[in-house]
């Protein structure tokens, strides 16, 4: 089955996957482990606001939601296609992935472009 | 003779993979929860983009976004989530050095090497996120 396509979803299955491996596990522990239980102070709402300032660090967020959505949707296809034995749905479940993937991109650059208007 | 035989009819013996076929051996199980890792992934981005939205909806709604947080339910699922996110860290790290050749002066730098720069680059950005979440720019 000839695939001129996939090379450019392996490189952000690839660089999605990286970036993930650096920097999610900090950025999770910290945001909703940490912070929900109390172990550290912030940062509430107006301080991620003002974190997220700078619109160079509302880029470096909108990359790293992006290419993890793109590193999940092409790593989960494959994962129903070998664990789930479904590779006879290879269509259907590639347009639910890498659609899914393009729309939650999309929402978050529109969500990312809205913060400026926050006190 | 097989009774099936018909003859330029040939059946081709095609076994069938049972769906838990992962579930028999240690190392196919680490396989699977290593590929499962992408919902991890996948999920925090849906939770970044959540606490963006919340913020973009109010001061109000990000409080509602920390107490949903803050939940015990929700709180033992992100531990979880947690959990794979680092599985997810450790097994990419460790392959690292299958993905890239590094040459220095002809000689092929040793996988031990590939992996410790690997891990040298997680603390250095685990750092860089801690620096940036505590107001550090």
């Amino acid at each position: 089955m000839p695939r001129p396509r996939e090379p450019f979803f392996w490189a952000l299955f690839s660089s999605g996957g990286m970036i993930a491996a650096l920097v999610l596990p900090a950025l999770a522990l910290w945001l909703w482990v940490a912070r929900p239980l109390g172990w550290v102070a912030g940062p509430t709402g107006p301080e991620l606001a003002a974190l997220l300032a700078p619109p160079l660090l509302r880029l470096c967020l909108f990359v790293l939601i992006a290419l993890a959505l793109f590193h999940w949707a092409h790593r989960f296809r494959y994962t129903l296609y070998d664990g789930l034995q479904l590779a006879h749905l290879y269509g259907l479940i590639a347009s639910i992935c890498y659609g899914g993937a393009t729309l939650l991109t999309a929402f978050a650059a529109w969500a990312l472009w809205h913060l400026p208007r926050l006190p | 003779m097989n009774p099936a035989y018909r003859p330029y009819h040939p059946k081709w013996h095609r076994e069938r993979m049972p769906i838990f076929w992962w579930l028999g051996q240690l190392s196919y199980i680490k396989f699977i929860v290593r590929e499962l890792t992408s919902l991890a992934v996948g999920y925090a981005a849906v939770l970044l983009v959540a606490e963006v939205c919340a913020l973009d909806r109010g001061a109000a709604a990000h409080a509602r976004f920390l107490r949903f947080l803050a939940a015990p339910p929700v709180l033992a699922f992100h531990l979880l989530v947690c959990a794979a996110l680092l599985f997810h860290t450790v097994t990419w790290l460790n392959l690292a050095p299958k993905a890239l050749v590094l040459r220095v002066g002809g000689r092929r730098l040793p996988d031990g090497a590939v992996v410790a720069g690997h891990y040298l680059a997680w603390v250095l950005a685990s750092g860089a996120v801690v620096w940036w979440l505590r107001g550090g720019l």
